[in-house]
């Protein structure tokens, strides 16, 4: 390789104006062991690239964890659902007893007022059995 | 679009989300984080996946976004995250560390840079994308990519220089 060639293409690539094919050639160059001293700077920047291009992620890509928690999901929403109806009902029962009990008092007190009006309208009658022997007595005597 | 599918192809870019998420990041493990977090997104994404032009783009568009929103919330937080990637160096000779300190010098200097010209070295000069692909990932004009590399590359330069003759002149 040139050299007068590869300090043009510096020159071009601090201007960044290389192509992608220029720019592989200067790595080239700078990977070899025979670099030129007053370019020397130059060779960490382009081994430094090279090395850091094959830097990698050790970690694994784990993309199930997602599908599992939709599975618990349902899961936990048809426990929740169930634990819902059963609770719902539960408290269904209670309110329909409670209706039927509180139906049954009010029928109840009301047959109670009931009977009590009906025996005060049987003591008054008991007046008018009396007016009717005093009358029949008076009318006894009459005859 | 099953599993086995997603992988094939994603894995072909998923080191390149890495390295431009650690770019930003710096650490290792939040540049994992965000690289498994880009993947999920894509993978619930994936009835669209056909949709997209260039997945891979798209992808590295995110992984920035991503990025940048990390970052946000660390400042917010007045947090920084910080880099501490062991390495065991016990048995190298002097050469090789001095050569690795110097290599690891290149990584400093482009950590110094405006992310923005830290992001478009990163895939320029390691990911090796044409500037069309940059411009699109980036959602910049071609233009200021160039503009912004060569800002880059010359700071670059001159820091290595001035590391280079330290002592010298």
């Amino acid at each position: 390789m040139e050299l007068n060639n590869i300090e043009k293409l510096i020159e071009k690539y601090l201007e960044a104006e290389t192509s992608i094919e220029e720019e592989k050639e200067l790595r080239s160059y700078f990977s070899s062991p025979n670099v030129a001293p007053h370019l020397k700077q130059y060779k960490y920047l382009f081994q430094y690239f090279t090395i850091a291009k094959n830097e990698t992620s050790n970690k694994s890509v784990t993309l199930k964890t997602r599908k599992i928690n939709f599975k618990w999901l349902t899961v936990a929403a048809s426990f929740i659902l169930a634990i819902g109806f059963y609770t719902f009902s539960e408290v269904k029962n209670n309110n329909q007893e409670k209706e039927a009990l509180q139906a049954y008092f009010q029928t109840k007190e009301a047959l109670q007022l009931l009977s009590s009006n009906f025996n005060t309208g049987t003591e008054k009658m008991l007046y008018l059995n009396k007016f009717d022997n005093t009358k029949n007595q008076i009318f006894k005597t009459n005859h | 679009m099953n599993q086995t599918a997603f992988l094939n192809l994603v894995l072909p870019f998923k080191d390149k989300l890495y390295r431009l998420a650690k770019r930003l990041l710096v650490s290792n493990e939040e540049a994992e984080d965000a690289t498994q977090e880009i993947l999920l997104k894509l993978w619930s994404n994936k009835t669209k996946i056909g949709s997209y032009k260039n997945v891979e783009a798209f992808a590295m568009t995110m992984t920035k976004n991503y990025c940048f929103d990390r970052l946000k919330s660390k400042q917010a937080q007045n947090l920084r995250i910080v880099h501490s990637n062991y390495k065991d160096e016990s048995i190298e000779l002097q050469k090789k560390i001095e050569h690795q300190d110097s290599l690891d010098w290149v990584g400093k200097l482009m950590q110094q840079l405006p992310s923005q010209q830290r992001m478009i070295m990163q895939l320029r000069d390691i990911e090796q994308y044409e500037f069309s692909d940059i411009a699109k990932v980036l959602e910049m004009k071609e233009t200021a990519v160039r503009v912004n590399l060569s800002r880059a590359r010359k700071t670059i330069r001159e820091q290595l220089i001035k590391k280079h003759n330290y002592g010298i002149k």
